[in-house]
């Protein structure tokens, strides 16, 4: 089974945190990923609100493209994961679409025959993989380390493909075996706001300061993500939040990756540590090798 | 009495059959949408979306107007834009509706009719977004916030900059658009697309889908 990568765009500049420790951890564990030639944008959240077609002809190209691979795609990003799973699943159940876009792919002699699985790396990680060989793997332990493990909406919404919508669990069960607590967490699915952030800002940040809240009121030493969107909005605008609403957060965002890479033993310029706004604390970085 | 046509907000000339036309034939191409039917006014959507609190119009009542006949009232409202395409709604929505990708096709035809105010945040974030993967295939988010804060609200541009520059050094800001190599073969593949969105089948939508030959598939002059 080849596993073909499809970065998308945040990997390459906001979330490259995400990008080199997902390479690294891959890597270490012996599972080649091959990135996809010449992707293109997935159409992201925003172009389906503009054009359906358009924005199906987007996604279904990267697919097309991967399709001549033979394999399965992996998308860190959950929105690209969840816009690529989409457009199989309009495609498959909608024919006047699929011979649209199809009819559109032509253009560059490509067409799509729905026979590519989108995949996200967590589900990868631990149902193929499997958790019990990662944790043989690891080089340092997260013990007496308390997370909050917080999913975001898209990877388990609109399917659950992998895992619950309402109370997944693959990330809590990875980050147990590795040695850490798991806070309770409420909110682990609870949307964040996305583009709101920048659209309507104020709803936006009432979001991020309600998850925060509850991370810190669990006593959670950071939090752990699988959404470079996410991400961005709960680490970067902690200091906004902050002034907003009088409250004094100051708590780590991780990619579920970055802390993955560091427990199997890579250095913290490796696990891009040096990206994270926040410092990481102590409690992760002296976690002995 | 013939169905009122809005002067105010420049649908032109489209009654409110018309509306509905358009938004049936939207709900009718997203998987499963015939279900728009069985909605028993629960209130579930509403209870779960983390946005209600600021709609001005609530997802439950969003299926009500429609089938009341006021789609042009939902044009209007708020809420169609400040969804944040969590979902929530549409997995725990008892009769299976597909209440997000609703709201989608509500946004479209909003856009396209042109129904919002001057200088809307999510018309022009959307416009700036398309714009920039049309030209490079990829999006460049530096380039996507110039675009619209150039578009809204320009001083905002200076409010951002530290943050900007935080990024920045953390290497978290790519100073340059990335782009595809297959730029010309990808504007080829858009150019059909665009063809291929306005070639609308004939109605009625929301029945089953005929086998067969693809039904009105002629393209327009
Ligand atoms: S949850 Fe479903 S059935 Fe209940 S009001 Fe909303 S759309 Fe209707
Ligand atoms: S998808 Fe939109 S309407 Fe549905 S719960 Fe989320 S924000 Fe609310």
């Amino acid at each position: 089974m080849t596993y073909i990568y499809y970065p998308g765009c945040s990997l390459e500049s906001s979330a490259k945190a995400y990008d080199l420790s997902t390479r690294w951890v891959f890597e270490n564990l012996g599972i080649t990923l091959t990135e996809l030639e010449d992707w293109n944008c997935c159409g992201a959240t925003m172009y389906m609100s503009i054009k359906e077609t358009i924005s199906l002809v987007f996604s279904a190209r990267n697919l097309a493209l991967a399709e001549r691979l033979n394999g399965e795609i992996v998308a860190p990003c959950s929105s690209c994961y969840t816009i690529l799973n989409k457009t199989n699943k309009y495609l498959k159940e909608n024919f006047i679409l699929r011979a649209k876009v199809n009819q559109s792919l032509r253009r560059d002699g490509l067409t799509y025959h729905l026979q590519v699985k989108v995949r996200h790396p967590l589900d990868v990680l631990v149902n193929d993989i499997g958790i019990d060989t990662i944790a043989s793997r690891a080089k340092r332990s997260l013990t007496g380390l308390k997370i909050a493990q917080y999913y975001g909406c898209q990877i388990v919404r609109p399917e659950g493909i992998f895992d619950d919508p309402e109370n997944p669990t693959t990330m809590d069960e990875l980050f147990r075996a590795l040695g850490a607590t798991n806070v309770y967490f409420p909110v682990k699915v609870r949307c964040c706001g996305g583009m709101l952030m920048t659209t309507f800002p104020e709803v936006a940040l009432k979001l991020n300061k309600d998850i925060l809240e509850c991370a810190v009121a669990n006593n959670a030493d950071c939090l752990v993500t699988t959404c470079p969107l996410c991400q961005i909005n709960l680490e970067a605008y902690q200091k906004k939040i902050n002034k907003k609403f009088k409250t004094n957060f100051k708590i780590p965002v991780l990619f579920f990756t970055q802390l993955l890479a560091y427990t199997l033993g890579c250095s913290p310029k490796e696990a891009a540590f040096d990206q994270n706004l926040v410092p990481i604390p102590e409690k992760i970085l002296g976690g002995s090798l | 009495m013939p169905p009122k046509v809005s002067q105010e907000w420049g649908i032109k000339n489209k009654k409110e059959s018309d509306l509905r036309a358009d938004f049936l034939y939207q709900v009718a191409n997203i998987p499963g949408g015939e279900k728009i039917k069985k909605c028993i006014q629960c209130g579930t959507c509403t209870g779960s979306c983390p946005v209600s609190y600021t709609m001005d119009i609530m997802p439950r009542e969003i299926i009500a107007l429609f089938r009341a006949g006021l789609i042009e009232s939902i044009l209007h409202s708020r809420t169609i834009w400040i969804c944040a395409s969590c979902y929530a709604c549409t997995v725990r929505c008892p009769a299976g509706i597909k209440v997000t990708d609703i709201l989608y096709a509500l946004k479209r035809m909003a856009m396209e009719k042109g129904l919002f105010p001057k200088r809307f945040p999510i018309f022009i974030l959307s416009k700036s977004f398309v714009y920039l993967i049309n030209l490079f295939g990829r999006s460049y988010e530096p380039g996507l916030l110039i675009l619209y804060y150039l578009r809204t609200n320009p001083l905002k541009l200076f409010s951002l900059m530290p943050l900007a520059f935080k990024l920045f050094r953390k290497g978290r800001l790519a100073l340059l658009p990335k782009s595809i190599k297959k730029r010309k073969e990808l504007s080829a593949i858009l150019a059909e697309a665009e063809v291929m969105e306005m070639i609308v089948p004939e109605r009625p939508y929301l029945q089953a889908i005929p086998k067969g030959p693809v039904p009105g598939f002629i393209r327009p002059s």
